[in-house]
């Protein structure tokens, strides 16, 4: 067995070959490859196979109930993420609770590995706040619009794990620093966000400091409309070398491929070896956000390829092919699915808007005469109305 | 009630003569002794100091863990302080030059402004940004501008600009004890000034100081108002109108965000005149602001419009040509005369 965690540079990979433990059709792949990433999927069981397959089901209807409740104008917008499960599920289950993640704006799936009720997320795209969860609830930051400005958050947060380390030292408790259980932080974009500086200087600051970071990109071909090969001309994977990190590229459908490459990834960065970039090969089948019309801009035949690619019917197939997932099994999960349906449409539904003077809450954490001033004013106006209750529209 | 300066020595024999920027070593040197989760990042920091030195030494003392020499990348260094902020740690970043920190601008705009705001106050993100500001150093372009209106403007940020050596070492200590993020602009042009400190005096970590203008000298017939770099021109030209027998009011802001309208006001309302003095571009800066609220607020006291005396609506001239352009004492008294005149 290959001792991965000591590859200086690693680039296991090629263009033309990413990591991938399951074909397309379900069949099992074994190459001198992804041989030497075996050992990061010794430890799954039936079961873990199963609930992988079982937490990608419930993404999925996450995101055709966010889709259909967008069309009925219970949501302002909703990013869809139809077709990353697989790098979504396989990396977010690699991740210990110690872990730290700091995601983008799509990902629901990573959430859900997380144990946090995907749900919430919906808040935001109800618009009845910014970001309804706490970051440290389940080390699931919240959601950052800007592209790639969090990848420089996650470097820092990386960074603050080493200073945590250099400072137990410095008070010469080495034992103790030494003792406590290594962390690390998974960061997740776009390809398009490999375009912006600040995802090139988070690699840039992750590499010198050798920071405990994993780059985590989810490649789904399109930034909105603007297609791979006019965001980028050198494969994604290689991004980090110039740079000094190591790049893995996977097959970011087949969710047992994203699952080692993480894992391996993880306990590289974990180890004290510093950042790793993962480029999962992916396809976003459903549009950029629900404003987004893909007939503009992408063929059929383009998303029939990849509908044929669908990481969901994949590991189906594989679990079908092992004899392992039986007729109780869906009729379970089925019905565990319509349930959740249920929830998620309810509980969207019972979102309220927040009370109005709530938009002055907040905004400093210590007393600030601006916002004391617009608040007493804007009160006093509010309260200017006959009945008292004007909502001063 | 109006808060008293605080460049007023204290007769204890803790105080000394400082120059500006070593006031502000002080001030650092204390900060991180009393927590050891202050760390100061930027570029050049470490053995050379800072290009003005203000962070000299304090590797020597502190180590390279705490004093960080960080890549040439401004977005860089902002950002991945948020992420050791959000870890427990109160980073104290160093933006070499005023015109270097528009790389960084989206990351304290649109991510440490509203991060508090945004998570409903459960994060707090309690970066410290150290900006050399200003003109009257002979600098080549870039070195000299004054862009704190533009992070003024952003709701969640803490601008606030210290007018004496005395308040660098306290406010400082302020900004690093406040929960929120602050952008503290050094008046570069006074790094080398001395003025006595009291290195005593702790910070009271109520913000107070970073909420409250001082009188920096009582007068009654007309207010100056004024902060930073432009304290000093104010008082120099206090100096100048009391021997002609006019008597200034001179207001340091300190806090640009948020602005202590009361303190100017009250002042304002014993003399019904008022100039501002800033150096930054004159539209839409400061002085339009505090104008604003003076006139909404002492409209009947008022016996002349507010004046501001500011910089002109072009990009920072060259050296040979900046102390035409930078608000001089003679600016000043040429609009005290203005406001006496009405
Ligand atoms: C700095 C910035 N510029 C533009 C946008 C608008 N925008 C939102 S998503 C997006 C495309 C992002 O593509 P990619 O990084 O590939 O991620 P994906 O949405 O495909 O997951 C753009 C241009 C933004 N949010 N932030």
């Amino acid at each position: 067995m290959t001792d991965l965690l000591h590859h200086p540079l690693v680039e296991f990979t090629t263009e033309h070959a990413p990591l991938q433990f399951i074909n397309e059709h379900g069949q099992r792949v074994e190459n001198q490859h992804n041989a030497e990433f075996d050992q990061y999927l010794a430890h799954l069981s039936v079961e873990d196979l199963k609930s992988f397959y079982r937490d990608m089901m419930v993404v999925r209807r996450f995101d055709v109930e966010a889709t259909a409740l967008q069309r009925q104008g219970e949501l302002a917008l909703y990013a869809p993420l139809l077709g990353q499960e697989a790098a979504q599920v396989g990396s977010g289950r690699a991740l210990a609770t110690t872990d730290m993640v700091f995601p983008s704006y799509r990902e629901h799936g990573v959430a859900h590995t997380r144990g946090l009720d995907m749900t919430k997320i919906l808040q935001l795209f109800r618009g009845v706040n910014h970001g309804g969860w706490d970051s440290f609830e389940r080390n699931f930051h919240m959601y950052t619009l800007v592209i790639g400005s969090h990848a420089l958050h996650a470097v820092g947060y990386a960074m603050g794990i080493q200073q945590d380390a250099k400072l137990a030292q410095a008070r010469g408790g080495q034992e103790a620093a030494a003792q406590a259980a290594p962390e690390a932080v998974m960061v997740y974009f776009g390809d398009g966000a490999t375009s912006q500086g600040d995802v090139s200087e988070a690699l840039g600051f992750a590499a010198v400091n050798n920071a405990p970071v994993v780059f985590f990109c989810q490649n789904n071909q399109w930034a909105i409309s603007v297609p791979n090969h006019l965001q980028f001309k050198s494969p994604l994977y290689l991004r980090g070398t110039g740079f000094g990190v190591p790049g893995v590229r996977v097959d970011g459908n087949d969710v047992l491929a994203v699952h080692a490459a993480t894992r391996w990834a993880l306990d590289y960065a974990r180890h004290g070896h510093g950042p790793v970039f993962i480029e999962a090969v992916t396809y976003r089948m459903g549009a950029h956000t629900t404003s987004d019309d893909p007939t503009k801009y992408r063929t059929r035949e383009e998303e029939a390829q990849w509908r044929a690619k669908d990481p969901i019917d994949r590991i189906r197939r594989a679990l079908e092919d092992e004899g392992v997932w039986s007729e109780a099994d869906d009729a379970a999960l089925t019905a565990e699915l319509e349930g959740f349906g249920e929830y998620v449409r309810g509980y969207v539904r019972s979102l309220e808007a927040p009370p109005v003077t709530s938009m002055f809450d907040h905004v400093y954490g210590s007393p600030n005469a601006l916002v004391e001033e617009d608040r007493a004013w804007f009160t006093r106006y509010q309260e200017s109305f006959v009945d008292g209750e004007g909502d001063a529209q | 009630m109006t808060a008293v300066a605080s460049q007023v020595p204290s007769a204890q024999t803790s105080t000394q003569r400082l120059p500006f920027a070593k006031a502000i070593t002080e001030g650092l040197r204390a900060a991180m002794r009393r927590d050891e989760k202050v760390m100061l990042m930027g570029e050049d920091i470490g053995a050379l100091g800072g290009v003005f030195r203000v962070t000299e030494g304090l590797q020597a003392e502190f180590g390279a863990h705490r004093v960080v020499d960080t890549p040439l990348a401004e977005s860089g260094i902002v950002g991945t302080a948020l992420g050791l902020s959000m870890r427990g740690y109160r980073p104290v970043v160093e933006i070499q030059f005023d015109g270097f920190i528009f790389p960084a601008y989206d990351q304290i705009t649109t991510q440490l402004a509203k991060m508090h705001y945004r998570s409903q106050g459960r994060l707090s993100v309690p970066v410290v940004i150290r900006v050399p500001f200003g003109g009257g150093i002979g600098a080549v372009e870039h070195h000299s501008e004054s862009p704190e209106a533009l992070f003024a403007h952003t709701p969640g940020l803490r601008v606030v600009s210290p007018g004496s050596p005395q308040d660098a070492f306290v406010m400082i200590q302020e900004a690093i004890a406040s929960p929120d993020p602050v952008l503290f602009f050094e008046p570069k042009g006074r790094y080398w000034e001395k003025g006595p400190v009291d290195l005593g005096v702790e910070p009271a970590g109520s913000a107070d100081t970073l909420n409250r203008a001082v009188v920096a000298r009582p007068g009654t017939d007309v207010t100056v108002v004024a902060y930073g770099p432009t304290v000093a021109t104010a008082l120099r030209s206090a100096e100048a109108a009391a021997q002609e027998g006019v008597s200034l009011e001179v207001i340091d802001v300190r806090a640009v965000s948020p602005l202590d309208t009361a303190t100017i006001v009250q002042s304002v309302k014993r003399t019904g005149r008022c100039v501002v003095v800033h150096e930054a571009v004159t539209y839409l800066g400061l002085g339009a602001e505090i104008a604003a609220r003076v006139t909404e607020q002492c409209f009947y006291e008022l016996e002349a419009p507010v004046l501001r005396v500011g910089g002109f609506h072009h990009p920072y001239p060259v050296a040979k040509l900046e102390h035409e352009y930078l608000p001089s004492l003679d600016r000043v008294l040429d609009a005290v005369d203005r406001v006496l005149a009405h």
